[in-house]
C-alpha cells in the first residue's frame, strides 16, 4: 500500500462542504455483541458534500460504524441521525434512510441470478415505484458512467471483481442517493483492478456526493478526503484533514498503523 | 544475471496444439467410462452378465410370453407370463374407481384441462406466466371441482367415494404437490422470523408433523378427527386425507427450503436491506428465487415421495390406483396366476412415468436456472 496519488488531478470545483446542512450526525453512540464492547461513544457530524475516510486496524469497528449508518447493524445506545431521520425500531423509518443511503460492499454482494440491467433496475422499480422503462434508462446512464454499458445483459458471474464492484456502485446509484457508504470496497479485487474502481469513487466525489469510506486506499484518502477518521478498539481515536493526517500523526496508535501499512 | 538463460523460461510463444490421442466418440467414451481399470473392468462384466441373466427373464414375463388378446380363461392357462388382458379388462376401474361411467367425461376433461395449463406453465419458454399460473392455481382447482364433484349446473352429483382409480392418485398427487409447496416456503421463512411467536408456533408445528408417521397422520384424520367434530358435522373423507397429506409433507418442505435459506450468503440479504427492499420484496426477488434454486434437488426428492405415499391412502379405504388395481384383481372372474404381478408392474410403471418426469423437469429446472455464477463469499 502506498499513499502515491490514484489519478493526476481530482477536480475540485463541484466538492463544496455545506456549512449548515447536516448529512448524519451520530452522538455518543455505542453498540456491543452481545459482552462485546465493539463501538464505544462514538461522535460524529458529517456536513452534506463531505468526504470521509475511515482507516484503523482490523476489528477496530470501521466496518461495523459504517454499518449502523443504515441499520445492517443495531446500536444500544445513543443517537444516529441520518438524513434528519433518526434511526429506532421503526422499520418505516430504517427504510426510509436505506432509500437515501447506498452502499457498497466488500464482496460486491450483486445478485447472481438477475442480469447486470435487472440488478440496477430492482430496486427503483419496486422500492421508488419508477416505470420499468425509465430505471432501465437510468441503469444505462449509470452503467455508461461506470464503463460498462455493453455488460447489460449479462450475469453477474460472468464479470471480473472490479468489474463486478463497478455494477455495485451503479447499483446504488440507480436509486439517487444523497449518501453513499463505501465498506473496503477494493479490498476483494485483484491488484490491477482496484484503480477502475476508485476512479470511479473519485468521480462520484468530484460531483459532490456525501461520502463515507472504509478503505485502505491511502492515496485515496489524500486525493479526496476532506478529513480522515481513525478508529481503534472501537473508538475514534485521531481526526484530522489528510494532509496532516500522513504527515504529523499525534496517537502513538495511528503512527505504528501508518508504519505498518505505508511502505 | 540478466543473461543468465534458464530452461523453464520460454523464448517463444507456445501455439495451441490439439490434444494428444482421442477424447472424443463412441470407443473413447467406452474406454473412459467402462474398461479404464482392472476394477472397472471387473464390475463391467460382472453387471454386464447380470443383465444378460435378468432382461430375458423380464422380457419373456412382460412381452414374451405375456398374454395380450384373449380372455381370463387364455390367463389361467398361461403362468409364464404377464396377464395384460386384465389390465384391459379392468382399466376403466383402475382409472375410475367407482365414477359411473356415463360421466367418465367429467374427470376426462379435467385432466386434459389440466394439463394443458401444466405444460405450458412448467416450460420455461412461454409467455403469459402469471396468466397461466392464475389460471392453474385460482381458476382451475374450482373448475375441477364443480366439474368432478357435480352437484351443480345440472351435473349429476357424485360422491367422493365413489372416486378411485388413477384418477385419484393424480388428485391426491397434483394437490399435495402444490399445496405443500407453499406451505413449506412459509413455514421456513417463519421459523427464521425474529419474532418469537411466528418462529415458535412453526418450530412446533414442523417439528410435531413430521415426528408423525404418515400413516398415523392418515389414520388421525379419519379415525380421530370426527371424534372430536359435533355431531352431524362431516368432513369429506377426501378432503381429510388431501389435507394431511399436503400438510405432513409441507412440514418436510420448509426444512428443505430452510436449508436454502440457510445457504445463502448473508451479503444478499444485506444487499437487499441497503437497497431498500423490505422484508417481503427481498424474500420474493433475491432471497427465495436463489434459495429454493440450490434445493431443488431436495424439493424434488420430497415432492417424489409425496407422490409414493399417495399410496398409503388405501389404509384408510380409499380407493387409489394401486388399492384398484388389487380390488380388480380379488374379483373371482380373474382368478389367474399372473394377474396380481401384472396389476403391481402397471402401478410400477404409472409411479415410474410420474415420479422420473418430475426428477427429468427438476434437472432441466437445474440447468435453465444455471446463470454461471460461482458462489461467492
Amino acid at each position: 500500500m502506498s499513499i502515491e496519488p490514484v489519478v493526476d488531478t481530482v477536480d475540485r470545483t463541484n466538492m463544496r462542504i455545506s456549512k449548515s446542512e447536516v448529512a448524519i450526525d451520530i452522538v455518543a453512540m455505542h453498540k456491543w455483541y452481545s459482552d462485546f464492547h465493539v463501538l464505544r461513544d462514538i461522535n460524529l457530524r458529517v456536513m452534506k458534500g463531505e468526504r470521509i475516510v475511515i482507516a484503523g486496524p482490523s476489528g477496530s469497528g470501521k466496518s461495523t460504524l459504517i454499518r449502523c449508518i443504515n441499520r445492517l447493524e443495531e446500536h444500544q445506545k445513543g443517537k444516529i441521525i441520518v438524513d434528519d431521520i433518526e434511526l429506532t425500531n421503526d422499520l418505516k423509518k430504517i427504510d426510509e434512510v436505506r432509500r437515501e443511503v447506498g452502499m457498497v460492499f466488500q464482496h460486491f454482494n450483486l445478485f447472481p441470478h438477475l442480469t447486470i440491467l435487472q440488478n440496477l433496475t430492482l430496486a427503483p422499480i419496486w422500492v421508488r415505484g419508477i416505470p420499468k422503462a425509465e430505471a432501465e434508462e437510468t441503469a444505462m446512464k449509470y452503467l455508461h458512467r461506470v464503463k460498462i454499458p455493453e455488460q447489460a445483459a449479462k450475469f453477474p458471474g460472468q464479470l471480473s471483481g472490479g468489474q463486478q464492484q463497478r455494477v455495485a456502485i451503479a447499483r446504488s446509484l440507480c436509486m439517487n442517493p444523497k449518501i453513499m457508504l463505501f465498506d473496503e470496497p477494493t479490498s476483494a479485487l485483484d491488484p490491477e483492478m482496484v484503480k477502475e474502481v476508485l476512479e470511479v469513487m473519485i468521480s462520484l466525489a468530484e460531483e459532490g456526493m456525501t461520502m463515507i469510506c472504509v478503505t485502505h486506499e491511502m492515496g485515496f484518502a489524500r486525493q479526496v478526503a476532506n478529513r480522515v477518521i481513525f478508529m481503534d478498539q472501537g473508538q475514534i481515536i485521531e481526526q484530522n484533514e489528510p494532509e496532516a493526517f500522513f504527515s504529523s500523526p499525534q496517537h502513538e496508535r495511528t503512527k505504528l498503523f501508518l508504519s505498518q501499512i505505508l511502505h | 544475471m540478466a543473461d543468465t538463460i534458464y530452461a523453464y523460461v520460454q523464448t517463444a510463444s507456445q501455439e495451441p496444439l490439439p490434444p494428444p490421442g482421442r477424447t472424443t466418440g463412441t470407443i473413447y467414451w467406452i474406454q473412459k467410462n467402462l474398461f479404464s481399470s482392472f476394477s472397472n473392468t471387473l464390475l463391467t462384466v460382472v453387471v454386464g452378465l447380470f443383465l444378460l441373466w435378468l432382461l430375458p427373464i423380464l422380457y419373456n414375463f412382460l412381452i414374451g410370453h405375456a398374454v395380450f388378446q384373449g380372455d381370463a380363461n387364455t390367463c389361467r392357462i398361461n403362468v409364464d407370463g404377464a396377464c395384460w388382458v386384465f389390465i384391459g379388462d379392468r382399466i376403466r376401474f383402475i382409472t375410475y374407481g367407482f365414477y359411473p361411467p356415463a360421466e367418465y367425461w367429467r374427470p376426462n376433461l379435467v385432466f386434459w384441462v389440466g394439463l394443458a395449463l401444466i405444460i405450458p406453465l412448467v416450460w420455461t419458454g412461454v409467455p403469459y406466466k402469471i396468466l397461466n399460473a392464475a389460471l392453474f392455481f385460482l381458476v382451475f382447482p374450482v373448475f375441477a371441482f364443480i366439474l368432478l364433484n357435480g352437484g351443480s349446473f345440472g351435473l349429476l352429483r357424485v360422491p367422493t367415494e365413489l372416486w378411485g382409480g388413477l384418477m385419484i392418485t393424480l388428485l391426491l398427487a397434483v394437490v399435495g404437490v402444490v399445496g405443500s409447496f407453499p406451505i413449506g416456503v412459509l413455514l421456513a421463512l417463519g421459523r427464521r422470523s425474529k419474532l418469537p411467536i411466528i418462529k415458535t408456533f412453526c418450530v412446533l408445528f414442523i417439528e410435531l408433523w413430521r415426528a408423525v408417521p404418515l400413516i398415523t397422520v392418515l389414520f388421525m384424520v379419519s379415525v380421530m378427527l370426527p371424534l372430536f367434530m359435533p355431531q352431524g358435522t362431516t368432513i369429506d373423507k377426501l378432503l381429510r386425507a388431501l389435507v394431511g397429506i399436503t400438510v405432513f409433507y409441507g412440514a418436510y418442505m420448509a426444512e428443505v427450503v430452510r436449508g436454502g435459506l440457510q445457504a445463502l450468503p448473508r451479503g444478499q440479504y444485506e444487499a437487499a436491506s441497503a437497497l431498500g427492499l423490505n422484508y417481503w420484496k427481498s424474500m420474493a426477488f433475491i432471497i427465495l428465487p436463489q434459495a429454493l434454486k440450490y434445493v431443488i434437488p431436495g424439493i424434488v426428492g420430497t415432492l417424489i415421495s409425496l407422490v409414493k405415499d399417495t399410496s398409503l391412502v388405501s389404509i384408510i379405504g380409499i380407493f387409489d390406483l394401486l388399492n384398484a388395481i388389487q380390488s380388480a384383481g380379488s374379483d373371482s372372474a380373474w382368478a389367474t396366476p399372473t394377474k396380481s404381478i401384472t396389476g403391481y408392474a402397471f402401478a410400477i410403471f404409472i409411479f415410474f412415468i410420474l415420479c422420473f418426469s418430475l426428477s427429468r423437469y427438476s434437472l432441466y429446472m437445474e440447468r435453465r436456472l444455471n446463470t454461471g455464477h460461482k458462489r461467492g463469499n
